[in-house]
């Protein structure tokens, strides 16, 4: 039994599920639901629909050459049962996979880090251009209501920096609890 | 005709049916209608034509007759004897000699018609002299009728024969009835042919195959002979003559010894050298039978000399009438068997082939066409390239085991249990299921039974197997460290200098939030336009929009005291405050209503254009809340209403909703004739 790959989106296909296309010249394509085969059959290029693997590969959206890929791959050969060796790999692969996702996660935030002075950028200009639909120039506004508005904001302010204190209290906590039930 | 199958052959009607055949042929097949007022022409033609149709079916058919019979001059002997033997070759030519002369009258029947026709000068004439042909033509075939039967009965007979070779390897038994023939014929062969104590059983020949030496081989059976003179002989036993006289076989000639075939030896002896001539050039065995009852040295002595002296003769004959017993030895053309307990038949069979098989060598090389078959084949010897002598290597296991089985004397016997064995033992061969992992070649062999995951997690565990998964493991975890590290440094290093305030994050959520509102309300709006009924906005005026204002523009933190002002001034103005609260559904009729009552009197002058307005012309401003910003406006907007009841009006309907067809088919639309376009789309 092996989980294979869908051809179209690279999700894997899991027995039971499923089309497998078989054409003239003997290429097999597998399809993981008819989602992928009736985009197979448009013939669209999988690496030109956004959601695919292929194309967030192809567009730089998501790791795409790493050594934990390398490690597992499709060997034709196949190795003479050794139970130590297959015990070894069960352990590895669990640790590789949790690698895999590590750095997976490091390229999304060095991704996302390039793009964040651009949103900020934008924020500002947002806030200078449509300010007037929730504050009125400072001609028209009276004094009480300035005064209003200062104090809600006060008060705003306030709130969210007594939730950041309780948030943080409470990680100190939770690293104390789990240091004494290591120890 | 090399195959000889006589199955092929067409049924020959009877002369009734053969005239109805061929007379129903040509009415179907011809045309049938001719009239009166026809040019002669074509009358003369109609009624010739059916004559020469007529002709041309006997031809045919008669033709196919005459094909399908076989020429008793241009087939193998053999056969032609037997057709004669069987048929009397006489009446047989006969037979087709006449059918053949009825076709060639026939012919001449057509020929002469078709030239009287010719001068037929009316209908009736010709049609009399078509009649004429055909009756003639039929009468003639009427008279044939005789051979037409025979010929029936013969072809049912022929291809009821047996389909025998006379060019291939062939034994042939013959002997007195009652011999044992056919129940040897059953042994050897697969044919069932029928043994009974009565004599003449057998009353035709039987062919029956067997395989010999990679070979097929014919057997043919025979009826018994009895002791005649030729002329006397019935026709049963002339079949066997006629076969024994034309077919190159080797006889095997039968001899009951203990005589329950109902003639002694003597007898059979006597048989045996009066058809001496017709075993010439041909391997001859004389077969003795029958000897479980009666062994042969049971025999007196007398019998014995009997015996010896057909078997000289056989032998003399068999090589060929030169001299006496040869150096092969006295007794090789005499065999004994039983065909009861079959013992012996083998071996007889055995000398028999051999025998036919020798003499047929020795002929071929002794023809003349020999030649070419020697020249054409050619036996490769191979040759030694180098005086080393290779002989067939043994491996010293199996020498080993097949000198101890010789020492032990008798089959050697097996050490191992076999699967096969195994299986038996576990229940048979749907409940045992073999054990496939026994023999598994594992570095433990504890391993065997192991169940190995396939799947973890949504991968494959065979893909990552690697004798060298340790090293590559380390490596990862090796380089897992230090791209954590840098990544660690590079995220500090970015400082998020330009963050917004706390301030401006709230004012940036207040204004996505509004925005959201502004556009949630005009989806609202939109959605709702086409599907309720709208209030006009005039209803919104007064206190409604005063609250809005001052909500909205309030909580920015504008004075909104003055606006609010202005917006009761407006509506206070109208002065109809209470009744609109009153009344809120009547929509139309309060503007009407208000159109009348507001506006003054309208001037209605002829003598200027200008001044002429017409009914619906009104010089007053509109109301505040009706949405309308001018008179102009407010004109127009009556004019479009009274537009559009004035097609309801034309058509009587009742209202908008009212959807009956005035006249459901307009003569226009489905009456005359097709134009550019069809009648559906005109």
């Amino acid at each position: 039994m092996r989980l294979e790959k869908c051809w179209f989106c690279s999700s894997t296909i899991y027995p039971g599920h499923g089309i497998t296309f078989v054409r003239n010249d003997a290429t097999t394509f597998k399809f993981c639901r008819s989602k992928c085969h009736k985009n197979f059959k448009m013939k669209r290029n999988p690496r030109k629909v956004r959601w695919t693997k292929a194309y967030r590969k192809l567009a730089g959206k998501e790791l795409a050459e790493d050594a934990t890929f390398e490690m597992e791959r499709r060997r034709n050969r196949p190795e003479k049962y050794d139970r130590d060796l297959v015990k070894k790999t069960v352990k590895a692969i669990e640790r590789i996979s949790e690698i895999r996702v590590r750095r997976q996660e490091r390229f999304y935030e060095k991704r996302m880090a390039k793009v964040k002075g651009q949103q900020v950028a934008r924020d500002k200009q947002q806030l200078e251009q449509e300010i007037h639909l929730v504050k009125a120039p400072a001609s028209l506004v009276s004094d009480k209501a300035q005064q209003k508005s200062k104090e809600k904001l006060k008060v705003a302010v306030e709130a969210k920096q007594q939730k950041q204190k309780q948030q943080a209290q409470g990680a100190d906590a939770m690293q104390e609890r789990a240091a004494v039930q290591l120890g | 005709m090399p195959a000889y199958n006589f199955k092929s052959m067409q049924v020959v009607p009877p002369a009734k049916d053969f005239i109805d055949i061929v007379l129903s042929k040509t009415q179907r097949q011809t045309p049938t209608v001719v009239h009166n007022g026809w040019a002669i022409q074509r009358i003369r033609q109609f009624y010739m034509r059916k004559v020469k149709f007529t002709a041309q079916s006997w031809n045919e058919k008669l033709t196919q007759i005459l094909d399908d019979f076989p020429k008793v001059e241009d087939i193998h002997p053999f056969y032609s004897d037997l057709l004669n033997v069987l048929y009397d070759k006489d009446h047989y030519k006969l037979a087709l000699g006449q059918l053949n002369t009825a076709r060639n009258l026939i012919d001449k029947l057509s020929q002469d018609y078709v030239r009287l026709l010719k001068y037929g000068d009316s209908l009736y004439r010709c049609k009399e002299l078509k009649r004429a042909a055909m009756g003639r033509m039929c009468t003639l075939m009427k008279g044939q009728d005789a051979s037409l039967k025979y010929l029936e009965q013969v072809r049912q007979h022929m291809s009821r024969l047996p389909g025998i070779d006379p060019n291939a390897r062939s034994l042939l038994l013959c002997g007195y009835p009652n011999v044992g023939k056919s129940s040897m014929m059953n042994i050897l062969t697969r044919a069932d042919v029928e043994v009974q104590p009565y004599a003449f059983t057998t009353k035709s020949l039987y062919v029956g195959h067997m395989d010999y030496r990679y070979m097929r081989w014919q057997v043919l059976d025979t009826p018994g002979i009895l002791d005649r003179p030729l002329e006397e002989r019935n026709t049963i036993e002339m079949q066997s003559i006629t076969a024994l006289a034309h077919l190159r076989c080797a006889v095997l000639y039968l001899v009951d010894v203990s005589e329950q075939c109902g003639y002694s030896l003597a007898q059979q002896a006597a048989l045996f050298h009066s058809i001496k001539p017709l075993f010439a050039n041909k391997p001859l065995l004389v077969v003795v039978n029958k000897t479980d009852v009666r062994p042969l040295e049971a025999l007196t002595p007398e019998e014995q000399a009997l015996v010896q002296g057909m078997a000289e003769e056989a032998q003399r004959i068999s090589n060929g009438g030169a001299g006496a017993a040869g150096a092969e030895g006295e007794a090789s053309s005499l065999l004994t068997m039983s065909t009861l307990t079959e013992e012996g038949v083998m071996a007889v069979k055995q000398t028999a082939c051999d025998r036919l098989l020798s003499f047929r060598v020795e002929l071929k090389v002794a023809g003349k066409r020999i030649a070419d078959v020697l020249n054409r084949m050619h036996v490769a010897q191979p040759k030694n390239r180098d005086p080393n002598a290779r002989p067939p290597v043994i491996p010293p296991s199996v020498a080993a085991a097949r000198a101890a089985a010789a020492a032990a004397g008798g089959k050697a016997q097996r050490t191992r249990k076999l699967e096969k064995e195994l299986q038996e033992e576990g229940g048979g061969a749907g409940v045992y299921s073999a054990d496939l992992r026994k023999h598994y070649d594992l570095k433990d062999p504890a391993w065997r039974y192991d169940i190995m995951p396939e799947i973890i997690d949504g991968h494959n565990v065979a893909d990552f197997i690697d004798p060298d998964i340790d090293a590559k493991l380390a490596e990862l975890e090796r380089e897992e460290e230090q791209m954590e590290a840098a990544h660690q440094a590079e995220m500090a290093g970015v400082m998020d200098t330009d963050e917004l305030t706390e301030e401006q994050a709230a004012d940036l959520a207040a204004i996505r939030a509004r925005k959201k509102q502004i556009v949630a309300g005009h989806r609202l709006k939109k959605a709702s336009a086409s599907n309720r009924p709208v209030m006009p906005a005039k209803h919104n005026a007064g206190k409604l929009q005063a609250a809005k204002l001052r909500a909205q523009l309030g909580g920015m933190g504008i004075d909104t005291s003055a606006a609010e002002a202005r917006l009761r001034e407006r509506s206070q103005s109208r002065g109809r405050k209470r009744s609109r609260s009153e009344a809120p559904g009547g929509d139309g009729d309060a503007e009407m209503a208000d159109a009348e009552g507001t506006t003054p009197k309208r001037i209605h002058s002829s003598k200027s254009r200008a001044m002429s307005r017409g009914r619906s012309a009104s010089l007053a401003a509109p109301s505040p809340g009706r949405g309308i910003k001018d008179a102009g406006m407010a004109n127009k907007a009556v004019k479009l209403a009274d537009k559009a009841q004035r097609k309801m009006n034309k058509m009587a309907k009742v209202g908008e909703a009212d959807r009956v067809i005035q006249s459901k088919m307009p003569k226009h639309l489905f009456s005359g004739k097709r134009g550019k376009g069809k009648t559906d789309r005109r």
